[in-house]
């Protein structure tokens, strides 16, 4: 089981949460005209680390925010947790 | 090499058993190779025996960091199928379903293939019409489907809750009758062993930790054991895809999760077929032991760690349950995982890459065991004539770029979302 620290509502268990998939990956931006091989990166390429990963999931059975999460995806080790719009260094 | 036969098992049981001859050698790495496959699964190993056999290319090497049997090919739940809807993957499977039957006599090891026929049940009408849809599709492609109705299900598999008021009623179910499992770790021992006698090197406990690339070209592979050059590259390592991409500075379409599968007790024969539960994603078989074979959803993160976590499985027991009520009574005897190399539609890849000379084969997602002669078989075929068969042109890695996406199930760009 993992236990996950919202922010916002504290230490809960993983079945309160749904997993968002990579947090690092970043939407073209509007109104911008881009390539297709752009597109393909942001839809469909992922390095999927093995080690520090950070991570959207939504705390879904709880406050229902979106938050982040930087884990070990090879130990299952949650180091920190973030709210969706808190900028990380 | 030693044939086995009843009667060399008649022999070697005057000596105790004593004398039978290694299924495969511990060969040392040689300086260099034609081809080199990296990842001594199932697949590898079916890649190199087909190189040798097809192709007559026998300077070959299976580089495995761990041992023979000890990836997915050993941790699956032994499912065999061709039960698509889709051209490319239905195609692919079938010829695959030919080699199946071959293979006990080609590999002159008894794989244990049991065409005991799979069915997928149905909990609607709408989920019925799919189905119709998909075995007319399959007929078309030459495979064998039958829709069955709710007295045809309940006469194959009567301990299946038909009683009133369940909340996912069966309404029927679409069987695949040649369908059916094998012994896993028998069909890894079986193409090591031929592959082995054909000249191929397996060396284990060895791992890959870097690539020479020159001019755009694959010059040679760097491990743990030594720098061995090579001519040719083959990755052909599921849930590890993405760390070996990473050294080649490639992103790929794949993000790997992780996969539970468990078994029960024993129990005296009470299921003959392969059975899935239609309104979730639960998947049962009973072993020729007497166990209970169970598989469901991934855990449903990025993980590399190959053991799961109990809320996942306990989540799949419970569909088991509504579909097999008597699996409450059981004990549970083993539950283990495997990570999975989920690729963006939910079909594989088999496709040549940017480099000269590096192949890639990943994708598998958690289909990749009933795979493994038909992709071992194209993989060869990609590799020695350095283009793609037509079985597997659909297959291509530049897909997602193009938009000729393979979405069998629907689940667009999250194939980790059940």
């Amino acid at each position: 089981m993992l236990y996950i620290f919202c922010p916002h509502c504290g230490s809960r268990s993983q079945n309160e949460f749904a997993y968002g998939g990579d947090a690092t990956v970043k939407r073209p931006e509007l109104n911008k005209e881009i390539s297709d091989q752009e597109w393909d990166n942001f839809v469909y390429l992922r390095k999927s680390p093995r080690g520090k990963h950070l991570e959207l999931w939504h705390h879904i059975s709880g406050c229902r925010q979106w938050i982040k999460v930087e884990r070990d995806t090879s130990t299952h080790e949650i180091f920190k947790t973030y709210k969706a719009n808190e900028l990380i260094e | 090499m030693q044939k086995y036969s009843v009667f060399s098992l008649i022999k070697n049981a005057f000596s105790d058993h004593q004398n039978w001859e290694v299924a495969w050698k511990d060969p040392t790495p040689k300086k260099e190779y034609d081809v080199i496959i990296i990842g001594g699964g199932g697949h590898g190993l079916a890649t190199a025996y087909y190189l040798a056999k097809e192709h007559n290319i026998t300077n070959v090497a299976i580089i495995e960091k761990g041992w023979i049997g000890g990836g997915n090919v050993g941790r699956n739940t032994t499912i065999i199928r061709s039960n698509y809807m889709h051209d490319d993957n239905a195609l692919f499977s079938e010829f695959g379903m030919d080699l199946w039957r071959k293979m006990s006599q080609d590999l002159n090891y008894n794989v244990m293939f049991s065409p005991r026929g799979i069915i997928n049940l149905a909990h609607s009408d709408a989920q019925m019409n799919a189905y119709s849809r998909r075995g007319n599709s399959m007929r078309l492609n030459g495979i064998d489907a039958v829709l069955l109705n709710r007295e045809e299900v309940q006469k194959r598999i009567p301990m299946a809750d038909f009683s009133d008021n369940v909340r996912f009623p069966i309404f029927g179910g679409l069987m695949q009758p040649s369908a059916g499992t094998a012994r896993h770790d028998a069909v890894a021992w079986g193409y090591a062993r031929q592959a082995d006698s054909m000249g191929v090197d397996i060396i284990q406990n060895c791992e890959v930790t870097g690539f020479d690339v020159t001019n755009g070209k694959i010059v040679g592979v760097r491990t743990s054991r030594g720098d061995i050059k090579a001519k040719k590259v083959g990755l052909c390592v599921a849930g590890s895809t993405n760390i070996l991409a990473e050294m080649l500075n490639m992103t790929l379409p794949i993000e790997t999760h992780l996969l539970q599968a468990c078994v029960s007790e024993p129990v005296k024969p009470l299921l003959d077929h392969v059975v899935t539960f239609g309104a979730g994603h639960f998947y049962c078989s009973q072993s020729d032991k007497g166990e209970m074979v169970m598989g469901g959803d991934l855990d449903g993160y990025n993980s590399y760690s190959q053991r799961g976590n109990l809320p996942t499985l306990q989540h799949v027991l419970t569909e088991g349950i509504a579909m097999f009520p008597f699996l409450s009574k059981l004990k549970m005897l083993r539950t283990w995982g495997g990570i999975m190399d989920m690729s963006m539609d939910g079909s594989p890849i088999i496709d040549k890459t940017h480099i000269d000379g590096l192949y890639l084969n990943c994708g598998w997602c958690y289909g990749g065991f009933k795979a493994t002669p038909a992709s071992g078989w194209t993989f060869a075929h990609t590799i020695a004539q350095d283009r793609v068969h037509e079985l597997n042109a659909g297959y291509s890695l530049n897909r997602f770029n193009t938009g000729d996406l393979i979405d069998e199930k629907g689940l667009g760009t999250k194939t980790w979302i059940s």
